[in-house]
């Protein structure tokens, strides 16, 4: 006989798990005795919402099933961001939370939160157990919901009379979800319908996102852009999914992308739109984005397919697999007028900023440089610092770019840079930050130091809440209201916690301490006293056509 | 435009929580919804009359699809079908009433179901239009309480929505 958590435990086991990020409490009792005679890694961070971002991070950068582990009540509505951002963004996260005991449900019991009904919306499915015998079956269709077809988080309740009460392991057997199986092929005659608007289009543009990296298509992607010479643009989420050091390579679209990229939409007959869902910040005024193309829908959901705008040819299915039979229909035929066309645009309005001063544009240019060559994974946080980032770091390598897309969560890019060292130990870590961002899990200092995991922190510090400033700046009249911070010294702080500090006031400093942080065995914390009012530009205003953009 | 979807889902905890949340956070419009086991003891039906636009019912089926614990879905307002609800109506029916108020039900083909000294209750089930009218009929006379059960609908002849289809 096994306990509850014991099951848990072999179950995790069975699904390859390696680590567990999680916080103890009462509910989880059970559970945490018997990680305490397993082999598992158990993280424990500072908060259990870093120890959701943590297991996202893990899953970005691994590609395979992050693992959070929380007590009932706090524990787990303290994970509650964590899952949601994983929902958004469609990483595979397993999500494990302690209960009251089941005698004790609905009673509004001590530390008891209905945290299935809670996460609900926010997860891709979610189960309260409430008997010993479910727990394996459960266990193993939760990582196979998570981590097949669009990917998600999945959460598991497990009451402490379950985790704590006893039962023989039985294997479940397979799984027989009927109302769950993920199609993986297209339907042959829409991928020949969409070879064959491809060889009639004469101005095509690549829209690539985080479909591309979800399902390991960055190969075909490459192949197909080649094929056609067609320019590729990519999301936030699709950065890493197409080299930025190509000629065909456009950067990111949308609010913040460059202006070839929205030019290349605004102008294309041809929307190739492959692992994307047509988001508002991507989107602009949605009336009038890609107006005059045909569109072409490659998604893994189907529900994505005409949500947001109305899609020529729609292509459900996996984005690999449908873009290596897409693949076989194809042939080369580029105009050469259009990537002329694109050259100019390129020349005409490139990414640019001021130089003097110490630019936050330029210390991510220099930690790109100094991390050329080397296996380098950057998370952000979420604001100016993750703008800049996805517009001058040149990302060549699928989930080397870690950022919270959808839900737009600060205080996601510390956490999941712990997420991140660990799943990828030789690597080389930064959290590209802002001084508001990094001070929602600044706690985590404690994890990183306490684990020996050398992640360096870049913190891009205007002492504003800088992405919501410059939005002051420029729709609310210059009125900063609430967005200027007064900061501790972040120095002393990562001192304190026995990590190292490092200010940087000039330009001329920046490459030195860059290097300095990367030799360091120990985690880092870079002060960057920034140009305090710089831009992120050029911008799409809300609600405006993404050819229109100022800066 | 009015549709009716026929959907299966797992007979679980909480699925029909997935699905009405599911409608408010997207801001579908439910005219009702009916929901209760069928033969498979592991397996209910719900039938959802969702009112929108082309998009918003293409979405409403998609994102049903898309619950685990949805097995089927199915719009089937444009084949043959046949739909029902029960309604019950609770009437002020005095000695100088009764008679007038039975006729009615008579032409509606309902029942009177309970007979108080001051009230009756009128049952009758059919489409919505007869059920409308029945509910327009007896209002003249005072309705205290009335109760409809929303649609069930199923497709004519050999037509299903079924786990093996």
């Amino acid at each position: 006989m096994l306990t509850g958590g014991q099951i848990l435990i072999e179950c995790l086991r069975n699904e390859g798990v390696d680590t567990v990020f999680g916080y103890p409490g009462g509910a989880v009792l059970p559970i945490y005795d018997a990680l305490y005679d397993s082999d598992i890694r158990h993280i424990l961070t500072r908060h259990e919402q870093a120890a959701a971002h943590a297991a996202d991070g893990y899953a970005r950068a691994t590609g395979r099933p992050g693992v959070c582990l929380a007590t009932s009540g706090p524990g787990a509505t303290n994970l509650v961001t964590g899952i949601a951002n994983a929902a958004m963004d469609s990483v595979p996260m397993v999500a494990l939370t302690g209960q009251v005991p089941t005698t004790l449900l609905g009673k509004d019991s001590f530390q008891e939160a209905d945290i299935t009904g809670i996460t609900m919306p926010i997860t891709k499915h979610n189960y309260l157990v409430r008997d010993i015998n479910d727990l394996p079956r459960t266990i193993k269709e939760a990582f196979y919901i998570a981590t097949t077809g669009r990917p998600g988080p999945v959460l598991i309740d497990i009451p402490r009379d379950v985790s704590g009460g006893k039962a023989e392991y039985r294997d479940p057997g397979p799984i027989g979800l009927r109302g769950y199986q993920p199609r993986l092929a297209g339907e042959p005659a829409k991928i020949a319908a969409a070879a064959k608007a491809i060889a009639m289009s004469r101005r095509p543009v690549i829209y690539a996102g985080g479909g591309v990296i979800n399902s390991g298509a960055a190969e075909q992607l490459k192949k197909l852009a080649e094929t056609l010479m067609a320019p590729v643009v990519v999301t936030l989420m699709g950065l890493g999914g197409f080299p930025a050091d190509h000629p065909l390579f456009l950067g990111m679209l949308g609010m913040h992308g460059s202006k070839y990229a929205n030019y290349a939409v605004s102008e294309c007959d041809l929307l190739l739109a492959i692992g994307v869902r047509f988001d508002d910040r991507v989107t602009g005024k949605v009336e009038t984005f890609a107006p005059h193309a045909t569109v072409v829908h490659i998604d893994i959901d189907q529900a994505e397919l005409g949500k947001n705008v109305p899609i020529d040819i729609a292509i459900p299915g996996d984005v690999r697999t449908v873009l290596v039979d897409l693949l076989k229909h194809l042939h080369g035929k580029p105009d050469p007028a259009w990537n002329e066309k694109i050259r100019l645009w390129k020349k005409e309005y490139p990414l640019d900023y001021k130089k003097q001063g110490l630019r936050p544009q330029a210390v991510i240019r220099e930690i790109a440089s100094v991390t050329a060559g080397k296996d380098v994974r950057i998370t952000t946080e979420v604001g100016q610092n993750q703008m800049w980032t996805a517009q001058y770091f040149p990302f060549t390598r699928p989930r080397s770019f870690i950022s919270s897309g959808g839900l737009g969560t600060m205080g996601y890019g510390f956490p999941a840079a712990i997420g991140v060292q660990v799943g990828c130990p030789d690597e080389l870590v930064f959290d590209i930050a802002g001084d508001g961002s990094i001070q929602m899990n600044i706690q985590e200092l404690a994890t990183v130091v306490n684990y020996e995991l050398p992640v360096n922190i870049a913190v891009l510090n205007n002492s504003y809440l800088g992405m919501v400033r410059q939005w002051q700046e420029l729709f609310y009249d210059r009125r900063y209201s609430q967005t200027e911070l007064k900061n501790p010294d972040f120095v002393r702080i990562a001192e304190a916690y026995d990590a190292q500090g490092i200010r940087v006031e000039k330009a001329a400093e920046i490459r030195p301490a860059l290097e300095q942080a990367i030799a360091s065995s120990k985690p880092v914390l870079l002060d960057f006293h920034i140009e305090r009012e710089e831009n992120v530009m050029p911008m799409v205003p809300p609600g405006e056509s993404i050819n229109k953009m100022l800066g | 435009m009015r549709s009716n979807f026929s959907v299966l889902v797992e007979n679980n905890p909480g699925v029909l929580a997935r699905v009405a949340g599911l409608f408010s956070r997207r801001g579908y419009n439910i005219d009702s919804l009916s929901v209760s086991r069928t033969d498979d003891p592991t397996i209910s039906r719900m039938t959802i009359v969702v009112d929108g636009d082309e998009a918003v019912l293409d979405q409403v089926a998609k994102q049903l699809r898309k619950l685990v614990d949805v097995i089927r879905v199915r719009d089937i307002t444009n084949e043959p079908h046949v739909d029902r609800e029960l309604i019950l109506i609770k009437v002020n029916a005095d000695p100088t009433t009764r008679t007038e108020i039975m006729q009615i039900v008579e032409i509606f083909r309902g029942r009177i179901v309970d007979v108080g000294e001051y009230t009756c209750i009128v049952e009758v089930t059919g489409d919505e239009g007869k059920i409308d009218a029945i509910q327009n009929a007896l209002k003249p006379f005072g309705i205290l309480e009335l109760v409809r059960t929303g649609k069930v609908a199923m497709q004519r002849g050999t037509r299903t929505v079924l786990v093996e289809d």
